[in-house]
């Protein structure tokens, strides 16, 4: 068998066994499922910049929040239909990293991580500010009622998950396919070798811009994921700790490629559900594992699976 | 209050924020300095300081400039042992190599922040100052009976206050004699210089990077253990620090000891000024955004040299 | 400008903090002829290529390629024009295969056509005779290879204009030889620059010698002319020759 069709394999046996444990599953762990999918189309998100392109925002919950954000409001105050409300919230957060693009990528290195880390923080206290508008760090709830998306009630537990399913394999999918043309190809070219990629007559910059505008709209994507199916809007979540996350969960599950960041979400989530049952410093473990991923296994888990037993893995 | 002598007030404030401020943005241009490493753990450093600090002192009881005393000196040579520490133990391992430091310090961060958080507790803890007298302070004006001395009400600052200020610049004048008159502090200048060449010449260049490290960390603490007893210990009270430390130490040019002290100076002052008379978030956001915009346009720093 | 030069500078220049690199160089660079650019080490050789790739920038001057000032194009612009350069330190894609290397080199101009883009980087790999080694992870290739791998990936491009910056630099004497007879094979078929230390190497390739000294071309000729030259003799003389 080919390594295509051993990788499509892989990608559609991921996704049916998602369908599957749907109906195994006690409810308590669909719930969690459906929370660690919409995460991990932001951790996707997150991949495709720093996996694949080579390039490590600190600031990613600015996109987040912007999809979240713009979901949010535009329902809120614009009185926008759900669709539309999701339109508007995946293109504020492309356009907040189109913006971010043009400026931070005129740096490189540690300058483009504080600098990306520095817009977060202004997004962070933008949000603070206009409080009357975000409530703030209390946020605000929408109802049933205004998040019936087509018509679908998004609050059950099953219209939930198989919405979260939806969006994740729809990002799943697509972005696994974007990283094997050639346009993703050259992304893995400029984080091997920037300077030889330029030198091949590819304009550097302009990729970088590219794979930063999709990456943000997929991260701003499971921002609006999560507003529409957990029904909730609040400045947590434009905090430094979800700029951190996505690197976490990326990193753990194995960054560059196609499945790590969902393993990374799937461990993370449980590693830090069991824990918190323990102790109310659950972030602890987040920094051993960061730790102990950066000295010990800087490949994460699949990427370690990959250069030891499965090298055709996508 | 008037104009005049609230400005003054202000600026007082902003000089005691300063100061502190200058010792934390030290050690962060510091270790960047020679290292090249951008420590986001830095933050933490500040907040052991500042927990080992009131643990100390209320280990010791008794007199508080005892225990305070005891503090100033304890603190931060346990926190720097810690952190030359996890300098061998962690950033060693993985060559110093930029990104993966920086992960690397992002764990490290959550790491003592919450295990502080298990075994000191979510209060926030005060220290008592050593030494607290209020002092009432004078304004001059001319006003309709010639030059005259008035005593307004509410200007004043603490004897606490004026020793923090001159803790800081004490701590920072052994610093510079420190870095140029002994043999380990122009070794550390010399691995700034040039890290390989100082290895050729047979600096024990990974010896020098925990030492180094542990001094930055040193001085955080160090900053951590004056500013308790006007800001209480708290598990999460490294965040502000760091950002703000960041801010200077971009502001003064990466790894730039002289330009970290001028922009430790302005940023204190202006922070102490603004937050009397703006909202404070507000100046955050330009703040923050402003110190973005010069590291995108301005990457050696405002106050760095404009030769590539 | 003369049709029969692909490339011309005129009055290129660079300063590095008052230091002059290259003052004031007029180049002319005869189409489909190898042309070998000489001269001693810290003669500002690769600083000019650097300006005539787009690499570094110059202080000032002009670069004329077929006819069109390329002064203003960043370095992505001029290789997409028909310019190749391969670098002085070997600077390959390690992570990826031999095969994904090459692949990129032609994918710029192919990727469309999957078809031709994979018999175009069979061709070349089997033509530099590495095609046994496409699937190997290009770091873990022995120096000599990646060398040529990075000459491969310069081909791969069909240049019209191919520099070579000191292509030969720490190749074993056999693998000296199959590049000399590699660079004899593509003579006629694109322009080739070459930056060479070897004066073996050059003598047996070039058409045409460019000797730069102190930053400043010092003489010009066809190899034999260059021989002779007493200027570049001196030029020489106490810089040992470096062949």
């Amino acid at each position: 068998m080919t390594s295509f069709n051993k990788s499509n394999l892989l990608h559609f046996g991921v996704l049916a066994g998602l369908v599957i444990l749907f109906f195994i599953l006690p409810t308590y762990h669909v719930g969690v499922l459906s929370r660690v999918m919409v995460m991990a189309i932001y951790a996707m998100g997150f991949n495709l910049l720093f996996g694949y392109t080579g390039l490590l925002s600190l600031g990613h919950a600015m996109f987040f929040a912007a999809g979240m954000y713009g979901f949010g409001l535009a329902i809120k105050f614009g009185g926008f239909p759900v669709p539309a409300a999701f339109v508007v919230g995946v293109l504020s957060a492309a356009l907040l990293a189109l913006v971010v693009g043009l400026l931070a990528l005129r740096t490189a290195g540690v300058a483009f991580m504080i600098v990306t880390l520095m817009f977060a923080q202004t997004a962070y206290l933008v949000v603070l500010y206009f409080g009357k508008y975000t409530r703030g760090d209390e946020g605000f709830i929408l109802q049933q009622a205004e998040r019936s998306l087509f018509g679908l009630d998004v609050t059950t537990e099953t219209g939930r998950y198989f919405t979260a399913f939806t969006l994740f394999a729809v990002c799943f999918i697509a972005l696994a396919k974007l990283v094997q043309t050639p346009f993703g190809k050259r992304l893995v070219a400029i984080r091997e070798n920037e300077e030889r990629a330029r030198m091949l007559g590819y304009d550097a910059g302009r990729y970088k811009l590219y794979a930063l505008v999709i990456s943000g709209a997929v991260s701003g994507l499971a921002g609006v994921s999560y507003a529409l199916l957990f029904g909730y809007v609040g400045a947590t979540f434009s905090t430094v700790q979800y700029s951190i996350f996505p690197l976490l969960w990326v990193l753990l599950g194995g960054a560059g490629t196609t499945i790590g960041p969902f393993i990374g979400v799937l461990f993370m989530f449980y590693l830090i559900d069991i824990s918190s049952g323990y102790t109310n410093a659950y972030m602890l473990i987040a920094g051993v594992v960061l730790v102990l991923l950066t000295v010990f296994a800087p490949k994460g888990i699949a990427g370690t699976l990959k250069a030891r037993v499965f090298p055709w893995m996508p | 209050m008037e104009f005049g002598p609230h400005l003054m007030l202000a600026s007082l404030e902003g000089a005691v924020i300063s100061a502190i401020l200058v010792l934390t943005a030290m050690g962060l241009s510091i270790v960047f300095g020679v290292m090249r490493v951008v420590n986001v753990a830095h933050g933490e450093f500040f907040m052991l300081g500042a927990v080992l600090a009131w643990y100390i002192t209320t280990l010791l009881g008794g007199h508080p400039a005892l225990g305070f005393g005891v503090a100033l000196i304890v603190a931060p040579l346990l926190v720097g042992c810690l952190a030359a520490f996890a300098d061998r133990v962690i950033l060693k391992r993985i060559n110093y190599d930029p990104d993966r430091t920086i992960v690397a310090t992002i764990g490290m961060l959550y790491i003592i922040q919450q295990t502080t958080l298990m075994t000191f507790g979510p209060e926030a803890r005060p220290v008592e100052a050593p030494f607290n007298h209020r002092l009432s302070l004078p304004w001059f004006e001319f006003g309709e009976n010639g030059f005259a001395m008035t005593w307004p009400w509410g200007l004043s600052t603490t004897s606490y206050k004026l020793f923090v200020i001159g803790a800081a610049v004490v701590v920072l004048i052994a610093l510079w004699v420190f870095l140029t008159r002994t043999k380990i502090g122009l070794i550390m200048r010399a691995t700034q210089q040039d890290s390989e060449t100082a290895q050729a010449f047979g600096v024990p260049v990974g010896q020098v990077y925990s030492w180094v490290f542990g001094l930055g960390a040193g001085l955080a603490a160090l900053g951590a253990v004056l500013v308790v007893p006007i800001q209480q210990a708290h598990y999460l009270m490294g965040h502000d620090p760091l950002l703000l430390a960041f801010i200077v130490v971009i502001i003064g040019g990466l790894g730039s000891l002289p330009g970290t002290v001028i922009a430790a100076l302005l940023i204190g002052m202006s922070d102490g000024i603004i937050s009397v008379f703006f909202s404070p978030t507000l100046a955050k956001i330009i703040a923050t955004f402003l110190v973005a915009m010069v590291l995108v346009f301005r990457p050696q720093g405002l106050l760095g040299k404009t030769a590539p | 400008m003369d049709a029969m030069n692909i490339l011309e500078t005129k009055g290129l220049t660079k300063i590095y903090g008052g230091l002059k690199a290259n003052t004031d160089i007029d180049f002319k660079l005869a189409r489909g002829k190898v042309t070998a650019l000489i001269g001693p080490n810290g003669a500002g050789k690769s600083t000019f290529v650097g300006m005539v790739s787009g690499r570094t920038a110059a202080t000032r001057g002009r670069v004329f390629f077929e006819g069109e000032d390329i002064s203003h194009l960043p370095a992505h612009s001029r290789i997409q024009l028909g310019l190749a350069y391969t670098f002085q330190i070997t600077s390959v894609f390690r992570g990826l295969s031999v095969y994904e290397n090459v692949e990129l080199a032609a994918g710029r101009t192919l990727a469309d056509r999957p078809s031709l883009l994979k018999a175009k980087v069979n061709s070349v790999l089997e033509r530099v005779g590495i095609s046994d080694r496409a699937d190997q992870i290009a770091g873990d290739l022995s120096y000599g290879h990646q060398r040529i791998l990075e000459i491969a990936m310069g081909l791969a491009q069909d240049p019209k204009l191919f520099i070579l910056d000191e292509p030969t630099q720490g190749l074993a004497e056999t693998e000296v030889d199959e590049f000399v007879a590699l660079i004899r094979s593509l003579a006629g078929e694109t322009t080739i620059l070459l930056i060479e230390h070897n004066m073996k190497v050059v003598m047996a390739t070039a058409d045409f010698i460019t000797v730069l000294d102190h930053g400043m071309v010092l003489a010009e000729g066809s190899p034999e002319e260059i021989h002779k030259n007493a200027a570049v003799q001196s030029a020489y003389l106490g810089t040992n020759v470096d062949a």
